[in-house]
């Protein structure tokens, strides 16, 4: 029931603070009556619950936190492609058993 | 889908896992997740099975549809059976048991109960039969309450007089402090609920690293929210910090939602006192609504009994709700309990700690790490 679904406000109904909004291509109509403060407007993204527009999800302050999450992920992906690459943590260094040191 | 995709990246999960190992070291960690929504993600995706073993998550008493006791299912069920009245109910209630069976019992018993997805529904049904009375069984905390409360003044202004709210909505903030005050639990911070507080913000949590002295961050609900919020967590525990932080920026902002609360303080009062499953009777922490609103309220309206019911014997929703156990440590779990013939609260509810693991965690996680490795 908590569950939140993220959905983009597509069209601006005049009446009832009704919303149209895009659900995954699925349109829907929401009530943004809870979001009055947050001038609302076609091509924000809301987050809806139980039919209500809960939340406007702030578009930059995603980009700027996944960016930071998706750089972790790159500087992660790097460390461990450069572990495999290098000849000392390779495979054949520990099953050569020759002992020396590369 | 957008916002949420793009949170569940495989390379991004994997640098926050080695992250959370290398902050935790050879201490042990035990953070509660408040939140029910957040138990679902971390079995659903498996975080229990990624993170190292000196990181362990609790689940907490934040599943809205869990908390409600026995008794109030009965009297939810003796409004139902009420002569000419249509039930509404969020689906997740209806096979939540009460001491003689369930909504969906009653259903079959010949009760007219009807599932909706938003309390609107349940008042454009009222509009639709103005003959028949309509009640909406309204539960959650502060996330559905404020769609609760434009329901009904709604239905004031519209001139509506067959329609009423049996309310049970709660509030985050007692049951935190219950379990801050649980002497069987230690804990050393909080995942804090992400949607709640679109609505009240993250002011109400001060008391928990003020007086309690545990940190709390606020989470969203994807892998990589809950990922990061741990490592916030850890960050703060190694700094020797204790604040309230936000990870789920994109959505809750520190003031919260100022018109939902400014609707819940025009619509709700406090009720003295409210029973919780497994928590016993909070004071303060359950809303009703207020005596201006009265014609809308089904508790006045309706002879319910009102009843204290205790928990069936075998049933340990209570202990797993306050974190003392495992979903699968309960006696019945599985076996009598199962998401198809629940006994107790925790397994009806898609966020319910005990239907999350048995819908998705039943591996055992030496399994899960070597089918990790596989991949």
């Amino acid at each position: 029931m908590c569950l939140g679904i993220p959905g983009q406000v597509v069209e601006l109904l005049d009446h009832e603070h009704l919303a149209r909004v895009d659900v995954s291509g699925v349109g829907r109509t929401i009530n943004i009556g809870l979001l009055e403060d947050e001038d609302i407007r076609c091509g924000d993204w809301v987050l809806i619950h139980v039919g209500f527009a809960m939340s406007k999800i702030d578009e930059e302050e995603a980009r700027l936190a996944l960016a930071s999450l998706q750089m972790l992920g790159e500087v992660y992906n790097d460390e461990v492609d450069a572990l495999f690459s290098s000849p000392s943590s390779g495979p054949s260094s520990g099953s050569s058993g020759d002992g020396r040191a590369p | 889908m957008r916002f949420v995709d793009e949170y569940r990246d495989p390379a991004a999960a994997r640098a926050l896992v080695a992250r959370i190992t290398e902050q935790a070291g050879d201490d042990h960690f035990k953070f509660m997740e408040v939140c029910g929504g957040h138990t679902h993600t971390i079995y659903r995706h498996g975080i229990e099975h990624v993170l190292p073993e000196s990181v362990e998550l609790v689940h907490g008493p934040g599943c809205p549809v869990c908390v409600i006791p026995m008794g109030r299912v009965d009297d939810a069920i003796a409004v139902a059976e009420a002569p000419g009245v249509i039930f509404t109910s969020f689906g997740d209630m209806m096979r939540v048991p009460g001491s003689h069976g369930n909504l969906l019992e009653a259903k079959a018993r010949g009760a007219d109960v009807r599932f909706v997805y938003s309390p609107l529904d349940a008042l454009k049904i009222a509009q639709e039969t103005p003959d028949r009375d309509v009640v909406f069984f309204a539960v959650g905390f502060e996330t559905t309450a404020p769609s609760t409360a434009v329901t009904v003044l709604r239905a004031r202004d519209l001139g509506v007089t067959n329609f009423r709210v049996f309310c049970n909505h709660v509030t985050i903030v007692p049951p935190i402090k219950a379990i801050l005050e649980s002497p069987d639990l230690r804990l050393d911070g909080f995942l804090g609920p992400g949607h709640v507080s679109t609505v009240v913000g993250n002011r109400p949590y001060r008391f928990v690293t003020e007086q309690y002295g545990k940190p709390l961050v606020t989470a969203g609900f994807e892998p990589l929210d809950i990922l990061q919020a741990i490592t916030m967590l850890l960050a703060q525990i190694r700094d020797g910090r204790c604040q309230v932080e936000n990870q789920y920026t994109r959505v809750v902002r520190d003031e919260g939602n100022p018109r939902a609360l400014q609707l819940l303080a025009e619509v709700f009062e406090l009720r003295p006192h409210f029973e919780w499953r497994g928590l016993g009777f909070i004071s303060q922490s359950a809303l009703k609504l207020r005596p201006e609103l009265a014609a809308f309220d089904a508790e006045l309206a309706y002879d319910v009994p009102g009843v204290r019911v205790a928990d069936p014997k075998a049933c340990q929703c209570g202990e797993v709700l306050k974190g003392v156990i495992k979903p699968w440590e309960c006696k019945v779990f599985g076996t009598a309990c199962t998401p198809e013939t629940p006994i107790g609260t925790c397994m009806v509810s898609s966020e319910g700690a005990c239907a999350a693991y048995y819908n998705f965690g039943r591996l055992h996680r030496e399994a899960a790490v070597t089918l990790g490795r596989a991949r």
